[in-house]
């Protein structure tokens, strides 16, 4: 599995070629760089470690410095680790090397991971997609989006943990899988897939294949 | 340069229509696929506004059919729009005529604008 990571820029519609208007998100993605290959006789597992965006050298720890300099690279501010690469059976990467929109083709499936907006402290309905009381007369008063009954009284006179209530919502690592790539634009490091990405305009998203 | 645009840029219809607003009557020459045959299909009518910018930007044609109302919403980047006619140019106070669905008859016309 390969993937580069980029940052959401937003969306828009395009026409397709057979005419249908189709909602896209537009992701400004890499160019990465390869710092790290994992394998299993050293680390363990098999992994792709990648970093993408420019960081400023004074915010960088001497650890990270290190780190980057073995890929020959500058500091960069986001490192990501894609597992289940083999660098030797599926491509000839190497540390150092970078990987651009390229690696995508239009028509393509891809999966893509980021953090969804926060929403914070949301009710059961919003949450956990309660369908609430569903009337609003015949005695409701203020319980229309309440949660009902959480647990039985004389047994088990508790209540089971991993009850659904309200609480902090979003703001979650969130997997899109099998979103099309509609167009790969090479000179501005850009991808345009077919439907919804999570989290805010600017966040940063992985994109894998 | 903004990159949503950027991309959108490539997806604008690059047929070149005539400049039309509110008010003015067109024609629109409409691309209909039914099976794997094409046709054409006319829309004569009155634009009641212009909507949106860029790729999301849409026009809404009204016309009497039958003395009943029709409105039809066209994407002005759609691939299907074959040509856009100017049959008159109109003259309006607004650039949303959704006064006109209230109206019929003669009180629905618009006066000409004189060139």
């Amino acid at each position: 599995m390969l993937g580069i990571i980029g940052k959401k820029v937003g969306m828009t519609s395009i026409f397709t070629e057979d005419g249908k208007n189709v909602a896209c998100t537009v992701i400004e993605a890499g160019p990465c760089v390869v710092t790290q290959l994992k394998n299993k006789e050293n680390e363990g597992y098999n992994a792709i470690q990648i970093a993408y965006g420019d960081k400023k050298e004074k915010n960088t720890t001497a650890a990270a410095k290190g780190h980057f300099a073995k890929a020959n690279t500058e500091a960069k501010a986001k490192v990501i680790e894609i597992r289940n690469f083999r660098a030797d059976a599926e491509s000839d990467l190497k540390m150092g090397d970078t990987i651009t929109v390229d690696i995508f083709t239009e028509g393509e499936f891809v999966d893509v991971v980021g953090t969804s907006k926060g929403k914070g402290f949301q009710g059961v309905v919003k949450r956990h997609g309660f369908s609430g009381v569903g009337m609003q007369t015949h005695g409701q008063h203020n319980r229309l989006r309440a949660p009902g009954s959480i647990g039985a009284s004389s047994w088990p006179s508790k209540v089971f943990k991993g009850m659904r209530m309200a609480g902090r919502d979003g703001g979650k690592r969130v997997k899109m899988v099998n979103l099309v790539v509609m167009k790969v634009m090479k000179e501005q490091n850009l991808l345009v897939l077919k439907g919804a990405v999570p989290g805010p305009k600017g966040s940063y998203v992985i994109v894998e294949k | 340069m903004d990159l949503i645009k950027l991309v959108e840029a490539e997806y604008i219809s690059k047929v070149e229509f005539p400049a039309f607003g509110a008010g003015d009557t067109v024609t629109v020459h409409y691309r209909i696929k039914e099976g794997n045959k094409e046709r054409i299909q006319q829309f004569q009518g009155t634009v009641i506004q212009r909507r949106n910018s860029g790729i999301a930007a849409t026009f809404t044609v009204r016309k009497m059919s039958n003395g009943i109302g029709v409105e039809r919403i066209f994407p002005a980047n759609s691939p299907f729009i074959e040509k856009i006619e100017v049959n008159k140019r109109g003259k309006v106070r607004r650039a949303r005529l959704f006064y006109l669905r209230k109206l019929t008859g003669k009180a629905a016309r618009i006066k000409e604008k004189r060139s």
